[in-house]
């Protein structure tokens, strides 16, 4: 329903109400701080909680992840895929670990499904790329966090 | 006044390049540019005669707000149907066409072979009207004191045509839905 | 023989001094507007590409150069790349009879700082910026595309409803300083106000008679109709990219789209001297500086000039920002708001304008 806004005799003559508009964007240009971040040079600051590039928590140079599949089950986005190893102290280990990012969909759900605390979400945010591949094992390795 | 040779034969060479693309266009609205081409030539031919108000009110009147009427009517009616076909037409309407166009053209050469040359020039030549404060002004106070009465004629017409053409749009509004439809 | 003299290589300079000004407003005013627009808006806008991002814009048009200039298939080819020079030519050809200084005497000949003195003056501008609608018109219906047909409609019936109000508006000044020549409006505009109404003003009061003070309802009316005239917003229906996509530019890239965005800078140029020449004093303004300056004879004719020149294009150039200033705080009009506009408040309000400035001049009040 078309609800018309009840004007004054000023209003209606519309001169001033544009004089004031004029005004009001002056004042911005003026007196208001500019809201841009210059990118390269800064950066927004994300929260602590940012669900960003994943990484592999590792304690001592090995990995925390057992291969016990719990988050590609729970993967509502079905991108990570697990290939489990035994290693010859018979600890179960993941001979492959991939997360297709593409598919990704950054939900921390996997990060939240870890008994191991292994699988960790860090927050850095420029993940963009040339090509389309998936995080191999090694790339996630690479500590990227403190979480 | 003398006019530049080579000028008059460009304005009057695109002229009439222009009347005949007006004819020959098959689309509306290519003739209409055309035809505004051709006002811009005559505006030229105007100027070049020292006659510099006709020809800004030439691209004023014509091409500026007549022929963007036009147009938009053409535009809105979307006529994009070809307005004549030459080729459908019947041969005798071709060969009576052709024969009058050629008498009338006959018709301008005799009048313009016959006329008096010089034509004879009244009290308004271009000295004249040069010292007396420029086209324009001259062109104004004889229409406001010798000339007022057509003048004003001329606007009471203007504004009865006004009245009438929003008499007919207003009165075919009014019309019961279902007769409008077809 | 001819022998080219002084005042002939000036003519020269004049035209390429002229010339240089209106072909460098496009890029500048591009960067104006990015830059303005953005600090309206409380961001920064380009600034990474030379000093305060001055050189985007020749960035911009090496772009526009050298990107592929694609022709659609289904546009009629003659007048789509005829489009934009008939939109180009008559923006440029307005500023011919626009007074930027007073004149100068050399070798004993009246030097005019004007490119072209017609005795029509300035229904020579009316009937040239009547001609910049075919452009659009032709660039709308030659793209073959509904949204480009309706830009070109829309922007033919706004160019009528207001090329209207705009000459009526005018009327007024014309009646006021009673000539048609912008060197006399200029040179009316000069002169202090003396009467207010039937009451006279006392003689040490310097209100200079510009034409927004004795005009100031007809100034109103031209301001809004050469808005609407230009395109620009809040009339800029015939682009409106929320409605139309980009109207009739919509089938247009590279070179030939740069062409439409120079005619509209181009045109703004004109519409902001225009203001600045019937309303707010052409090229007075500055001439008290010349008493400060300790220079005689020619050279002082030539500071004068200068200053004039100063004066014109600073009003010029706040005029400008004025067209960027109003496009960055009003929105769009709707097309049945603009109609009303023009037709119901602009063209009476411009009816009437003349009817009292005409009260005014045979009662002496002006």
């Amino acid at each position: 329903m078309l609800v018309k806004p009840k004007k004054n005799f000023l209003q209606r003559f519309y001169l001033v109400e544009v004089i004031k508009g004029l005004g009001i964007t002056m004042r911005n240009l003026l007196f208001a701080p500019s809201v841009t971040i210059q990118y390269p040079e800064e950066r927004r600051k994300y929260s602590e909680r940012f669900r960003g590039m994943h990484y592999i928590k590792a304690t001592n140079g090995v990995e925390n992840c057992t291969a016990c599949m719990l988050c590609p089950t729970v993967c509502p986005a079905e991108c990570i895929h697990i290939e489990a190893g035994e290693r010859p102290d018979k600890e179960k280990y993941p001979v492959k670990f991939e997360i297709d990012v593409l598919r990704c969909c950054f939900c921390g759900m996997c990060e939240e499904a870890c008994p191991k605390d292994a699988i960790k979400l860090s927050t850095i945010y420029e993940m963009s790329q040339t090509t389309r591949q998936v995080y191999e094992k090694d790339f996630l390795l690479e500590q990227r966090g403190n979480k | 006044m003398e006019i530049s040779p080579i000028f008059f034969y460009l304005f009057a060479g695109v002229a009439l390049a222009a009347s005949a693309m007006v004819i020959l266009k098959r689309n509306p609205v290519a003739s209409a540019f055309s035809l505004v081409m051709v006002f811009f030539a005559f505006a030229g031919i105007y100027a070049l005669l020292d006659a510099h108000l006709i020809a800004a009110i030439q691209i004023l009147v014509y091409a500026g707000a007549i022929m963007v009427l036009f147009l938009f009517v053409i535009m809105l009616l979307s006529a994009d149907v070809p307005s004549f076909d030459l080729r459908r037409a019947h041969p005798v309407a071709r060969a009576v066409g052709g024969v009058l166009s050629l008498v009338l053209f006959g018709f301008f050469v005799w009048a313009f072979k016959n006329s008096p040359s010089p034509a004879p020039l009244g009290n308004f030549t271009a000295e004249n009207i040069e010292a007396a404060g420029g086209n324009s002004r001259v062109l104004s106070e004889l229409m406001f004191s010798e000339y007022i009465l057509p003048f004003e004629l001329t606007s009471v017409l203007l504004l009865a045509a006004i009245i009438g053409a929003v008499a007919i749009a207003k009165r075919k509004q009014s019309l019961p839905t279902e007769g409008r439809r077809k | 023989m001819f022998e080219p003299n002084l005042y002939f290589w000036l003519t020269i300079a004049k035209f390429a001094v002229i010339m240089t000004i209106i072909l460098s407003v496009a890029p500048v005013m591009a960067w104006v507007e990015r830059r303005g627009s953005a600090l309206l808006q409380n961001r920064l806008g380009p600034n990474r590409i030379g000093p305060f991002g001055l050189f985007q814009s020749i960035c911009d048009a090496i772009k526009f150069m050298f990107k592929e200039d694609p022709v659609p298939g289904h546009v009629s080819k003659f007048y789509y790349s005829l489009a934009p020079v008939v939109s180009l030519v008559p923006a440029f050809m307005t500023f011919a009879v626009i007074p930027f200084a007073s004149s100068i005497e050399i070798d004993g000949r009246i030097f005019s700082f004007q490119l072209a003195n017609l005795n029509v003056g300035i229904l020579y501008i009316f009937s040239i910026a009547s001609l910049g609608v075919y452009g659009i018109i032709m660039a709308g219906w030659s793209s073959n595309n509904k949204y480009a047909l309706l830009g070109g409609l829309r922007s033919s019936s706004q160019m009528i409803s207001y090329e209207l109000s705009l000459g009526l508006s005018v009327i007024g000044i014309v009646m006021a300083f009673s000539s048609v020549h912008l060197n006399d409006i200029v040179a009316g505009q000069g002169e202090a106000i003396r009467q207010l109404g039937p009451w006279a003003l006392p003689e040490w009061l310097p209100i200079p008679k510009w034409g927004v003070l004795i005009q100031p309802i007809g100034f109103i009316v031209f301001l809004t109709a050469i808005f609407a005239e230009t395109n620009r917003l809040p009339f800029d229906l015939p682009e409106g990219e929320s409605e139309i996509i980009a109207g009739y530019h919509l089938e247009y890239g590279s070179m030939k789209f740069s062409l439409f965005m120079m005619a509209e800078y181009t045109n703004m140029f004109v519409a902001s001297s225009l203001i600045t020449t019937l309303y707010f004093g052409g090229w007075h303004g500055l001439h008290w500086v010349l008493n400060l300056v300790p220079v005689e004879g020619l050279a002082r004719e030539w500071t004068r000039i200068v200053l004039e020149m100063a004066a014109f294009f600073l009003k010029v150039g706040f005029f400008m920002w004025f067209f960027v200033w109003v496009r960055w705080t009003l929105p769009r009009f709707r097309y049945d708001q603009v109609m009303d506009l023009g037709w119901k408040v602009m063209l009476p309000l411009s009816l009437g304008n003349i009817f009292i400035t005409a009260l005014a001049v045979y009662y002496g009040w002006m």
